[in-house]
């Protein structure tokens, strides 16, 4: 059975009826453009066309959105559904542009044969640019059926108006359904960039918050992610993998595995392996026994020590990247600190998973990867199968956060289907699999030296960031587990830093404040201890954390509060508004101390500088003797542009606020001089019920008309800072190297 | 071994070695999607489904030990077209992101409203502290759970004055 919100009508049906039977021709991307679609910032084509950059390389209609004889429309679109509602959010933009009430609108999402390349859903990138071409599209569709409408109610088209309803109305009252009028037009026409958009005083879709499509089959047990697919004759596999990257395994011989009962195939190829079952607890039984085999480290040993000790003995490359100097008047107080954040677990609470078949020498597959299309990029290469043979669809996996198991996982499945045609394959890691070997987020180090005058002026700042890299998704089989244990094995490429202004490990490292001398420069580590990859902010994380922790302790230094010196140094409206609104709501500026381990912060910062302004506030208790803190208030106020959703950018800020708590008071990834050593969750806790703050709110701030901003990764920064910088105020020491445990807490705290 | 139970009201029998977890039986022999696999360890609760009315962490319950035994799953609560009044609760509360730990989470709290129908945050925390969510829902989850107790305590009340 098919997951039930995956779409119902197959193209087969839709395309059956009468209406819009078109050709739907996709034009291939280069891999340059499938590049700057990612974790980077398109680059567009500047004048030479004035179409939303996900539109440039998709410009027909018919690609984005059709309709069919009833007065249904049915949207594609190659971005996916993540758990961060984008699906919900992108119908409420085609159902308001198409001026239709959303539940004739059908949404078909990641599909390499149905829907455009749109590069990864990653990078906040999804209502800004997905979203804005498919808005486009959509109001170029409402004009084409008006048009079309006026011969059909023999009247003028100036005088026709669409009604909401699915309807175009004459002056004098007659009306004609889009069904009908769509069944005498084609789509398969450009989009033109200069079509009017719905106003927002009239807009009847956007703005509201429209039920999540998904939630009433998640809670209700239906098909909901590729974990509950089952199709018919599928196997179950598992691989066979030493404890975590960088070891190797010592197999029983063949014939011995192929003796073990239960099992049904045995596929290996150079350093891959898995095993075939008919039941899915068989392969999970056998798969353990053959773990209990020798395994050990194949290269040199890992650097143990602080994070800084191991980041800044490794290689480098520098990239300046800001530059400003300007007289000013002599500093009188220069502080200088280091700030470093461990490596991190995407901790997707279901293991990555994928489901593959071969079937007629065509593969399927079915993935929860960010990137549907490089899926099939990767698996056409690793299996030296042409592209067009191999068919990718996004299905919903658990929660991501970024680059975790699921592009390896569907490389493997890949890899086991083809080994095994005619049967689909279901493999799903285990959880210490997904601990073991999923891309981390980077470790980083960051050092900052800054100086005030007597004014309370900043007058130097100087900044340095030492960062593996956060971007090394993969677009062919030279990035992928699999890819590198075959017999003829794709060696990994050479690591390159995504250029500002989006970076990586330099994400957010220019700050956004208008300081009068800057020295900014990022020192990107091609290869680090761990393999790493993209996770909600990149570097966006240390790198807020780091400003905004030296702003409290240049304020702190001055006498002055943190807010105000934020605002002194920052001219940019929408940001200062965030921080005025954020600190209004939360009483900022009437907090008052409750004593001993008592205490306030707040963080700020406009996501890659580009995206969403997020101001986070908080209120902390901290008990000395276990180290524990208590979030009493948690206060986000956020500025994302035009709100399709509201409830939808609440519920984005509010995980991103926890899960950023998490990360900066729990989270570390444990490592001996061999192996990574959490691979559960106990030895990578998280933070549970009890720990999460007693109340947190968010603030949209309402910005009728301005562009969508991507607001997924936004208070991971903001949050971090904000609570190091309660910490500090509560008691008195400044935490610079994240995570804040407890433990560390306690040892600190307990001297006081 | 062939394993005689009661699943959701229904009494189902399955053949599976005795070792084999309940949560694998439910979700590939039975076809039951709501309980899913997140670590196999008894750590994250995304497993969790009643045994005889408990919640229990059905990837560490050998299916062996179920015979004759009473197990309910998060289908067993209520229909997309007509959901039981927790999972009401947590559409009208939109308390999911990706969703993935929310069938454990339901039923986690569903056992402590069939003994404490009316819950203080506190004892809401306290008891779902063994159910990990990674995208951060826990508000909307606490929220939910009131809301649900909320009715739950209307509906007595009604019943009290007929
Ligand atoms: S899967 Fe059972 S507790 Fe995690
Ligand atoms: S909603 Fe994603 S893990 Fe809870």
């Amino acid at each position: 059975m098919m997951p039930s919100n995956a779409l119902t009508t197959t193209r087969r049906n839709f395309l059956g009826g009468a209406g819009l039977l078109v050709a739907f021709s996709l034009a291939g991307l280069s891999s340059a453009r499938a590049a700057a679609t990612g974790e980077a910032e398109p680059e567009g084509v500047g004048a030479s066309s004035a179409l939303p950059d996900d539109l440039q390389p998709f410009p027909y209609l018919d690609a984005w959105i059709r309709i069919d004889p009833a007065g249904r429309a049915q949207v594609f679109t190659g971005k996916v559904e993540l758990g961060q509602g984008i699906m919900t959010a992108l119908l409420q933009v085609a159902a308001e542009e198409l001026d239709m009430p959303p539940h004739l609108v059908s949404i078909v999402t990641g599909d390499t044969a149905r829907t455009p390349d749109e590069g990864l859903t990653a990078a906040s990138h999804s209502m800004q640019y997905g979203g804005t071409a498919l808005r486009l599209a959509a109001a170029n569709v409402r004009m084409l059926l008006q048009r079309a409408a006026a011969p059909m109610l023999d009247t003028d088209e100036a005088g026709l108006e669409t009604t909401g309803e699915g309807t175009i109305r004459a002056p004098d009252g007659r009306s004609i359904g889009y069904g009908a009028v769509a069944a005498t037009l084609s789509l398969h026409v450009q989009a033109q960039a200069d079509v009017p958009l719905r106003q927002p005083a009239t807009f009847r879709t956007m703005g509201k918050s429209l039920p999540r499509l998904d939630i009433p089959g998640k809670v209700t047990g239906a098909v909901s992610f590729i974990q509950d697919m089952r199709l018919p004759g599928m196997l179950h596999a598992r691989v066979i993998r030493a404890p975590a990257e960088g070891m190797t395994l010592t197999l029983p011989s063949r014939t011995e595995i192929e003796a073990m009962p239960g099992l049904y195939a045995f596929v290996q190829d150079g350093d891959f392996a898995a095993v075939v079952c008919e039941r899915e607890w068989d392969a999970v039984r056998i798969m353990r026994q053959l773990l209990a085999g020798q395994s050990k480290r194949k290269n040199g040993a890992i650097p143990t020590g602080t994070i800084a000790d191991i980041l800044k003995a490794l290689p480098a490359q520098d990239y300046p990247i800001e530059k400003v100097a300007h007289p000013t008047a002599a500093a009188t107080t220069r502080l200088s600190a280091r700030y470093a954040r461990p490596w991190y677990s995407h901790g997707s609470i279901g293991p990555s998973c994928a489901i593959a078949e071969m079937k007629g020498g065509e593969l399927t597959i079915w993935s929860h990867s960010q990137g549907i299309f490089d899926v099939r990029r990767v698996a056409a290469n690793l299996l030296d199968l042409s592209e067009d043979k191999v068919h990718a669809i996004h299905v919903q996996g658990a929660g991501c956060y970024g680059q975790n198991g699921a592009d390896d996982v569907a490389a493997d499945a890949a890899l086991i289907a083809h080994a095994l045609p005619g049967r689909p394959v279901r493999l799903q890691w285990m959880r210490e699999q997904e601990f073991g070997w999923e891309p981390l987020g980077a470790g980083m180090v960051t050092e900052v030296v800054a100086e005030l005058d007597a004014d309370n002026r900043i007058v130097t700042w100087n900044y340095d960031v030492w960062s593996p890299p956060h971007n090394t998704r993969p677009t062919s089989a030279n990035g992928v587990l699999a890819g590198w244990e075959v017999t003829h094995a794709f060696p990994p490429p050479e690591n390159v830093p995504i250029p500002m202004p989006a970076g990586d490990g330099s994400r957010n490292s220019n700050p956004l404040y208008a300081l009068p001398n800057m020295d900014v420069n990022f020192h990107f580590i091609p290869k680090g201890p761990f393999r790493s990859s993209a996770m909600r902010s990149l570097g966006a994380h240390l790198n807020v954390f780091s400003i905004e922790s030296m702003f409290d302790e240049l304020a702190n230094a001055a006498g002055i509060d943190p807010l105000t010196l934020r605002l002194d140094h920052m001219s940019e409206p929408r940001a200062r508004a965030v921080m005025m609104a954020g600190a209004e709501a939360f009483g900022w500026q009437t907090r008052r101390p409750k004593g001993k381990f008592h205490g306030y912060g707040m963080g700020f910062a406009r996501y890659k500088n580009l995206g969403a302004y997020c101001c986070v506030f908080l209120e902390i208790s901290v008990e000395p003797n276990t180290g524990f803190i208590t979030v009493q208030r948690a206060r986000a106020a956020v500025d994302c542009g035009e709100v399709v959703n509201p409830d939808g950018v609440r519920n984005q800020v509010e995980g991103g606020l926890i899960q950023s708590l998490s990360w900066c008071t729990r989270e570390a990834i444990t490592h001996d001089a061999e192996r990574r050593t959490s691979f559960d969750w106990s030895s990578y806790p998280i933070l549970r019920f009890a720990d999460v703050p007693v109340e947190i709110d968010v603030d949209v701030l309402p910005r009728l008309g301005e562009p969508f901003l991507g607001v997924a990764e936004a208070s991971q920064g903001p949050t971090s800072a904000a609570l190091a910088n309660a910490l500090a105020d509560a008691t008195g020491v400044r935490f610079r190297e994240m995570p804040l445990s407890p433990e560390k807490l306690r040892r600190a705290l307990i001297a006081l | 071994m062939t394993v005689s139970l009661i699943v959701n009201g229904q009494r189902r029998t399955v053949s599976a070695t005795p070792d084999t977890p309940l949560l694998y039986v439910l979700r590939d022999d039975l076809e039951l999607n709501a309980a899913k696999y997140g670590c196999g360890l008894g750590q994250c609760g995304a497993c969790t489904v009643h045994l005889d009315g408990k919640a229990v962490f059905s990837c560490l319950t050998p299916i062996g030990a179920t015979q004759e035994r009473q197990v309910t799953t998060l289908e067993g609560l209520g229909t997309q077209a007509q959901p039981g009044i927790l999972q009401q609760a947590f559409i009208d509360e939109q308390a999911a992101q990706c969703g993935y730990c929310i069938a454990g989470m339901i039923m986690r709290a569903q056992s402590l409203l069939d003994r404490n129908p009316a819950p203080s945050d506190a004892e809401i925390r306290r008891h779902m502290q063994p159910n990990l969510c990674r995208c951060g829902t826990h508000h909307r989850i606490i929220r939910a759970i009131k809301r649900a107790s909320a009715v739950l305590g209307s509906q007595n009340g009604k019943g009290d004055a007929s």
